[in-house]
């Protein structure tokens, strides 16, 4: 199984250097890590300016993220207050400091998968500026949305539509519809899940920029698309430090709250576990997907960063073994113990191909194993609720 | 799949043309396969990014049934893939899946065969593992499937819940259907209006799993992410049982489900 990796969200820098680089009109800006930094930029720039936490989470504006500054000491003081905070959860290590535009109009568009069409789709409203989601409940009619055909792709034709839909003409529609179009190529190229302009702003002078942007990339496609692939290796970003190091070990990994430690072969029957721990009173710590055909060294690995966690008291292996062979599963449940000599209660359910076998190993180790996945989920919540 | 009794009779590796395998030719090309063979289906096991390749190679010389068991296909791959088929009038099963079984009859994938057992409930489902678990669950307490499709965990699939419930209306072995769904999407929700909307003839049964997932996180399988507020188990769990479907608590839920059916008939 190849190394699994999780989602790309890119920064709003980011994003917006790709669109720029595809020739949509961004605003002069410049990111940077200090509020020294920040007081230099915003004597370069245009004021007032504005100043944004780079954060990957939706709706940061309201949560404080976003200041404006009408002077470089503004600037400073506006990131130094967002340096280092906490935004919904996430630390601020950046800010984006940023020529505030005149803004005339605040438009939507974005671009991403449709599932039961199984194509992309162009998402516009002249709604900017909000959360889109909120737009699309209360105000459906707001939204336009338009499949694109994998043969025909987005052409200038349909953004052309899209342009003379939202009120514009003449040059302002060719306008318009370019950097559509070139949102479109950008959305392509990249292999992005999701390509966002929240706001697309029409400014005073009738031009067109793009204030925000938002890309995820799909991670299955980073294997051609080298730089991200790297970057996603660099830093944190929205995860935990435990759920970077599954990242770097090729682990499917999610930290949760709760304290029994979760680890099993395939999503599905991982989700099911943790289902199932809820229903029957005990709280998950994790989620953790081994995949199929797992190896001694994912399962050390898995083991070792199940106890990364400090909150887990119990460790809870769900495995039916298809192509995942129960044996290689017991000797790497046995190594990882002695590896890492871990005295946390462990409930072992073993069933599928090889199953003797792995018992047979787990026997000599003295560690029982349970054929019934609720019997095991039990047991795992009994010995947790013992232990606080 | 050989011992199985599903009749394999050629292999495509690019490169290893001339060899045989447990019997079994294997060629360079898929046309030069189709040339000394009849296939009329195919199942693609190559990685990630080659398996768009090998699936557009199957499709072009004809097979109308490609079975993708890759996992972390691109989704723009899979967008120009579906696209293809359709255009070849072909049926693509994934990407992302363990494949299809026809239990006693013939079996298209990697699951283990032991847990399945011919009977008349026909299964669709997003999960590979899960599926064994709720399938032998189903064998232990004597309800055989008819036929399981694991329609795959990604977002963009070619079969979907709505594809497999008008296959299993058609099919006179399958009596009732059983529906493995997960966050993420809103396939399960356009299923259950499927079902009301058509009147589905046949008794459904589901389970959804992910109750438990946060929002925002993707768990596991590259279409299990709730974004916001779509994609929650609670919105699939309301729709489809506001369209009739009883959906299980837990996984062995299903057998009990369908044995309550089965004692009301």
């Amino acid at each position: 199984m190849q190394g699994v990796v999780f989602f790309l969200k890119l920064y709003e820098h980011e994003a917006k250097t790709i669109i720029a680089t595809y020739g949509v009109p961004t605003p002069k800006s410049e990111v940077v890590t200090t509020e020294a930094q920040a007081r230099e930029v915003a004597v370069r720039l245009a004021l007032p300016v504005v100043v944004k936490a780079q954060v990957l989470v939706a709706g940061r504006g309201k949560a404080g993220g976003i200041l404006f500054a009408k002077t470089p000491e503004e600037a400073e003081d506006a990131a130094k207050k967002l340096l280092g905070s906490q935004i919904k959860g996430l630390t601020v290590e950046k800010v984006l400091v940023e020529e505030k535009l005149p803004v005339k109009r605040e438009l939507y568009f974005g671009i991403t998968v449709d599932r039961l069409n199984r194509c992309y789709i162009a998402v516009v409203s002249d709604l900017g500026g909000v959360d889109i989601e909120e737009v699309a409940q209360s105000q459906p009619q707001k939204i336009y949305k338009q499949l694109i055909n994998p043969e025909l792709g987005f052409r200038s034709f349909h953004a052309r539509r899209i342009a003379k839909g939202l009120g514009y003409a003449g040059d302002q529609m060719s306008a318009l519809a370019d950097i559509l179009e070139k949102a479109y190529k950008a959305n392509v190229d990249v292999d992005a899940e999701l390509l966002e302009m929240n706001p697309l702003v029409e400014t005073q002078k009738g031009e067109f920029v793009a204030a925000d942007a938002r890309i995820i990339l799909d991670d299955n496609a980073l294997f051609r698309h080298e730089e991200y692939r790297l970057k996603q290796l660099q830093e944190e970003r929205d995860f935990s430090p435990e759920e970077f190091e599954a990242l770097k070990n090729g682990l499917d990994y999610v930290m949760l709250e709760g304290d029994i430690g979760v680890v099993g072969n395939g999503a599905g029957l991982v989700m099911a576990t943790l289902d199932m721990i809820n229903l029957y009173g005990g709280k998950p710590a994790n989620f953790l997907d081994l995949g199929g055909g797992a190896s001694l060294q994912r399962i050390e690995a898995a083991f070792k960063i199940l106890l990364l966690n400090p909150h887990v008291k119990v460790l809870f292996v769900n495995i039916l073994g298809g192509i995942t062979l129960c044996d290689e599963v017991a000797r790497g449940i046995i190594q990882a113990q002695t590896q890492f000599g871990s005295s946390k209660p462990l409930v072992i359910r073993l069933v599928g191909t090889n199953e003797a076998k792995g018992r047979r190993i787990l026997a000599q180790a003295d560690l029982p194993v349970f054929d019934s996945m609720e019997e095991a989920a039990k047991k795992a919540v009994q010995l947790a609720g013992e232990m606080s | 799949m050989q011992e199985y009794g599903t009749q394999i009779v050629a292999g495509i590796s690019p490169g290893k043309g001339g060899i045989t395998v447990n019997g079994v030719p294997v060629y360079d090309t898929v046309s030069e396969a189709h040339e000394s063979h009849e296939a009329n289906a195919s199942i693609v096991f190559v990685p990630a990014p080659f398996a768009a390749e090998a699936t557009f190679e199957a499709l072009e010389a004809g097979i109308k049934t490609v079975v993708v068991i890759t996992e972390h296909v691109p989704v723009k791959d899979a967008v120009e893939l579906m696209s293809y088929a359709k255009l070849m009038d072909a049926k693509i099963v994934g990407p992302n899946t363990p494949g299809v079984i026809t239990p006693g009859k013939c079996k298209v994938g990697i699951m283990p065969a032991n847990v399945f057992a011919a009977g008349n409930v026909g299964v669709a489902s997003r999960s590979g593992t899960l599926t064994y678990e709720i399938a032998a669950s189903l064998t232990r307490t004597g309800i055989g499937q008819s036929t399981c499709l694991g329609v795959g965990g990604d977002p963009v699939t070619g079969i979907n819940f709505i594809d497999s419930l008008k296959i299993f209306r058609e099919d006179p072995q399958t009596k009732a259907v059983v529906l493995i769904g997960e966050i993420g999407g809103n396939i399960e929700e356009l299923a259950a209006q499927y079902i009301l909307e058509e009147n589905y003839p046949k008794p459904v049964v589901a389970y959804i799993a992910g109750r438990s997932a946060p929002v925002g996180k993707r768990m596991g399988h590259a279409g299990a992410i709730v974004m916001g507020k779509a994609g929650t188990a609670e919105s699939k769990i309301a729709a489809l049982e506001a369209a009739g479907v009883r959906v299980a608590q837990n996984p062995s839920g299903i057998a009990n489900l369908l044995a309550q059916l089965q004692g009301t008939e």
